[in-house]
């Protein structure tokens, strides 16, 4: 079903335009919720046909991803008298703008390396895209679970481009890489809420003592 | 001249002011109040004409044309769009940039005009009318360029008309970001909710009220009139991106049309009834919000 | 059914020490679990394993040298925790050997892997499974290096997956395979897609070399290896780069037998050349010996990317270095470990007059420091010389010197650090020396003059069959 691949991956990269774009933190944890569960519905709609594989790995990825993850990151940010705001240190405009600029990048990229069949044809440039878009939240938000937020979106970047592949990935070594992150957000998790309690704030920025 | 697009130009000069109506009723629903009659703003622009203008004597030339000017140019700038799905009554190669520009030229002598009082509240009002424009300027020619990228064809009267409909089956995420974009825009330009607040009374949060609180009578009644006039054309820019009438009849189209604005009208009241304003400084990031989506859907068109 | 033991004892152990509920046992655990491993090492080396799993999970000569230097190492490292725990009763000890394990058993995951995806699963768990042994002190200052580090290990990982993922992607031309194995990949290198290849190896160099800590990625070691634990920081510097060694060498056997040498080994060269030269620069003048010791890891991380671009002879010395980088920084950590374990910090004037206060300890460091820095006749001399003269023979003048010089300038500031701590004037503070805590390092110290001296035949035979893979021979 092309049309819903394409729809799919359009909202895909909307969420990360929602990240990018949002000043509200809670807003951001909403959106990678909601990538997480269109991320699951994507291999029901690139192979139908729903082999036990293609449910389980859809089922898991909601369910770790869309609601597992987040619920977590909202519960690490709870506890302190934390500035429910974006504070960026590139504006948000400028975010917005390099967002795009991604997105022409990737298609831009995708160009050169040869490309799979048809239909999934989206799935590299929109995983390219969202890999660079997981980069940059990742290294220009200060706040510790905007970093974490920007690693999920990396992530899924990865798992999309991956998407590409699902017969020659087998099903341990999706369950294994689910599992990896989902420790992996986990553990990341836990060390926020470790920042949080001890600087009372979630602001990486103040996390500057060990200097050369 | 086919009669259908002259017949769908007086249709839209007449309901221009129906929307606004229709946008406060919707609102006024939603929250929970009566809300005026819909058909209010007729009633507001004809007592405003029988009424006399006051002039201020720091006033010049100027603040007494740009109302004129306003309408002129709203009226000139609806000739360009298909109003009946087919062709509209001017039409050449570019004229996407005239829509655009004239509207600015409206736009900006009543900015002019604003100045000429030497008021502060005006001046203020002006500055930030211009900064919301500028914004919105780049989201407005994005939709253009991708609403010509999608039917390859460089004048409004083609593109909104028989090739859109063709163009529509392949291209549909674009052309639905695109149709999203145009909607931002167009509460932009209309002094809407998230970006103005019509309903707002104090000055200091007011854009574009607040530009226009030196006239009254007939130019104050102008004013809102060409407000209200420009509100129906990007409802119809709107109306014939979603809904492309090529294959319908004339007098069909010109339903659809009506009806497509009312639908406008209402979702911009739905908007107003569950958004705040925003903050003045976060105005430019929800414009450029609007950019990006655009650009989004031409880079989509530039590679699908 | 040797493959699957050499994964499920640890991770047995882990489970079994973390339910265990006073310290003795899980210290007993410890242990147990370490010689069981090498148990099972030794019996590998006699027997060799067949492959499972359709050849998802085997041991070739790589595999078994890099298995081997992880188990011998965390072995001894193993002893000295037990006594380290015994001491510093930690807070939070209580699955302190359960996460050691833990990283045994990921990192056996990687060694015996034949599936790219499998062996970035092992090597995920060795990240995660560090986290929280560097976090173990709960102050603030290991709070920010823990942070750091699960920030751009986790991205650089990711990266790697995208590389495991693009290298899929370009065996998808060759149908028949069974995707992204090793075996599979090297017998179909013709026929895999050149651009998707390249675009793996640059993405899998750049995730593998930010866990070994290759410059420019590796911003987060001398923060990590600061705070950690001196045996979590041994245990990093020497069985961690290794797996992550491996992953790399693996990607470059494939790149090897699809022919884009050339377009790799310029990636590898720059790579190792600017580690070095990042780890000259911050080497000199800095105080803090744990930091040091980082900077030192940076160099011969180097050093190993420099002689897997090489080829030629420098294969096998890469692989050697590999073995002798992790004795040595075992060596030097748990050294230095003993002396820090008083002191609070590392700089001047808290630890100097080592060799009075500590004498065996103080001796260890200046065995370290000469074997460090490639001196005979220890170990890294030998490994170190053969990939210098792989630089003459394949003509890279240039590089050789480079490398040189940079090797001086590092013994040079290593040198002042080292010395300056282990003699001067003797620091009042500083309990006595634990002879349990100095006997692991002495072994250690041993292997490294022993691999100087002599290498076993078996070793000789392996390390020539993995540089033969890696596109290179051996002395």
């Amino acid at each position: 079903m092309p049309r819903v691949v394409e729809l799919l991956l359009l909202l895909v990269i909307l969420t990360s335009f929602i990240v990018l774009g949002t000043t509200r933190l809670s807003a951001c944890i909403r959106a990678v919720a909601v990538q997480g569960l269109l991320l699951g519905l994507l291999p029901l709609a690139l192979y139908p046909g729903g082999s036990l594989h293609i449910w389980g790995l859809a089922g898991g990825t909601v369910l770790l991803k869309g609601v597992i993850l987040p619920r977590f990151l909202r519960w690490a940010i709870r506890e302190a008298a934390v500035r429910r705001e974006v504070e960026p240190r590139v504006g948000f405009a400028l975010s917005l703008l390099v967002g795009v600029v991604a997105v022409a990048a990737a298609f831009a990229i995708s160009r050169i390396l040869p490309l799979p069949e048809r239909e999934r044809a989206m799935l590299v440039p929109v995983a390219l895209a969202t890999v660079i878009i997981g980069l940059f939240v990742l290294t220009t938000r200060s706040k510790a679970v905007l970093q974490v937020v920007g690693y999920l979106i990396l992530e899924n970047g990865v798992y999309l481009f991956g998407l590409t592949h699902v017969e020659r990935v087998p099903f341990l070594v999706e369950v294994g890489v689910l599992l990896d992150v989902f420790v992996a957000v986990f553990i990341m998790g836990i060390v926020v809420f470790h920042i949080n309690r001890e600087f009372d704030s979630l602001d990486s920025t103040r996390l500057t003592e060990l200097t050369d | 001249m086919k009669w259908s697009v002259v017949v769908s130009l007086a249709m839209l000069f007449v309901i221009a002011p129906l929307l606004p109506g229709i946008a406060a009723k919707t609102r006024a629903r939603l929250t929970g109040r009566r809300g005026a009659p819909v058909l209010q703003p007729y009633r507001d622009l004809a007592r405003l004409w029988r009424k006399g203008a006051v002039y201020s004597r720091d006033t010049s030339r100027v603040f007494r044309f740009a109302p004129i000017v306003l309408v002129a140019t709203a009226a000139f700038a609806a000739s360009l769009v298909p109003l009946d799905g087919q062709r509209a009554m001017l039409s050449f190669s570019g004229d996407f940039v005239a829509f655009a520009y004239l509207l600015a030229l409206g736009r900006f002598l009543l900015v002019l005009a604003a100045l000429d009082t030497g008021s502060s509240f005006e001046g203020m009002g002006a500055s930030r009318e211009v900064t919301v424009a500028a914004f919105a300027e780049p989201a407005l020619f994005l939709a253009f360029v991708a609403l010509v990228l999608a039917t390859g064809n460089l004048s409004l009267g083609g593109a909104l008309g028989g090739p859109l409909s063709q163009a529509w089956p392949g291209a549909v995420p674009a052309l639905a970001m695109v149709t999203v974009s145009l909607f931002l825009v167009l509460l932009a330009e209309g002094s809407r909710v998230p970006v103005d607040d019509p309903a707002t009374h104090l000055e200091l949060t007011m854009i574009h009220e607040v530009m226009v609180l030196d006239h009254s009578g007939p130019d104050f009644a102008m004013i809102l009139y060409g407000h209200a006039l420009k509100l129906a054309l990007f409802g119809s820019l709107l109306v014939g991106t979603l809904i492309p009438r090529a294959a319908l009849t004339a007098p069909l189209a010109i339903a659809v049309l009506a009806l497509g604005l009312v639908v406008v009208a209402v979702a911009v009241g739905i908007v107003e009834s569950v958004m705040a304003r925003l903050r003045l400084n976060r105005v430019p990031q929800f414009l450029t919000a609007a950019s990006a989506l655009a650009a989004l859907g031409v880079i989509l068109l530039l590679v699908g | 059914m040797l493959l699957l033991a050499l994964i499920a004892v640890p991770a047995l152990a882990a489970v079994i020490a973390y339910a265990r509920r006073t310290p003795q046992w899980r210290a007993t655990w410890l242990i147990v679990g370490a010689l069981l491993h090498l148990a099972l090492v030794t019996v590998a080396w006699v027997v060799p394993p067949l492959p499972l799993f359709k050849g998802w999970l085997a041991l070739d000569s790589l595999g078994l040298i890099v298995l081997t230097t992880v188990s011998a190492l965390f072995a001894v490292v193993g002893f000295y925790a037990v006594g380290y725990l015994r001491r510093e009763s930690p807070r939070g000890g209580r699955a302190f050997a359960s996460y050691l394990l833990a990283f045994l058993a990921a990192a056996s995951l990687v060694a015996v892997s034949h599936h790219f995806a499998v062996l970035w699963v092992g090597l995920e768990a060795t990240t995660l499974a560090v986290a929280p042994l560097i976090y173990h002190r709960h102050d603030r200052r290991s709070l920010e290096a823990v942070w750091k580090y699960l920030v751009i290990s986790s991205v650089g990982i990711a990266l790697a997956l995208l590389g495991v993922f693009f290298l899929a992607t370009a065996q998808a031309g060759a149908p028949s395979a069974r995707p992204l194995v090793l075996e599979d990949l090297i017998t179909d290198a013709a026929r895999l897609q050149p651009a998707w290849l390249k675009a793996a190896f640059i993405f899998l160099l750049v995730g593998f070399g930010t866990k070994m800590g290759l410059a420019p990625m590796h911003t987060w070691k001398p923060d990590t290896y600061g705070e950690a634990p001196s045996l979590v920081g041994g245990l990093m510097a020497g069985a961690l780069t290794s797996c992550a060694f491996l992953g790399l060498a693996r990607i470059t056997q494939v790149a090897v037998a699809a022919d884009i040498a050339p377009f790799v080994q310029p990636l590898l060269l720059g790579f190792g050349l600017l580690s070095l030269v990042v780890a000259a620069a911050f080497l000199v003048g800095q105080t803090d010996l744990k930091r040091l010791l980082a900077y030192s890891s940076v160099e011969h991380m180097g050093l190993l990317a420099i002689g897997l671009g090489l080829g030629g002879v420098g294969a096998y010395g890469a692989v050697l270095h590999m073995i002798n980088n992790a004795f040595v920084k075992g060596l030097l950590f748990l050294a230095v470990g003993n002396v820090l374990l008083p002191a609070r910090d590392g700089t001047p004037p808290g630890v100097s007059g080592v060799l009075h206060r500590a004498p065996v300890s103080g001796f260890l460091l200046l065995i370290g420091l000469f074997a460090v820095t490639g001196s005979p006749p220890f170990g890294p001399f030998l490994s170190e010389f053969a990939i210098l003269s792989a630089a003459f023979h394949g003509g890279h003048y240039w590089i050789a010197a480079t490398v040189l010089g940079l090797l001086a300038v590092i013994f040079v500031s290593l040198g002042a650090r080292v010395l300056g701590a282990v003699y001067g004037a003797a620091a009042p503070t500083g309990a006595r020396e634990s002879a349990w805590l100095a006997a692991a390092p002495v072994v250690l110290a041993l292997v490294v003059l022993g691999l100087g001296v002599f290498i076993p035949r078996p070793l000789f035979q392996a390390l020539a069959a993995a540089a033969g893979t890696l596109g290179g021979w051996a002395p």
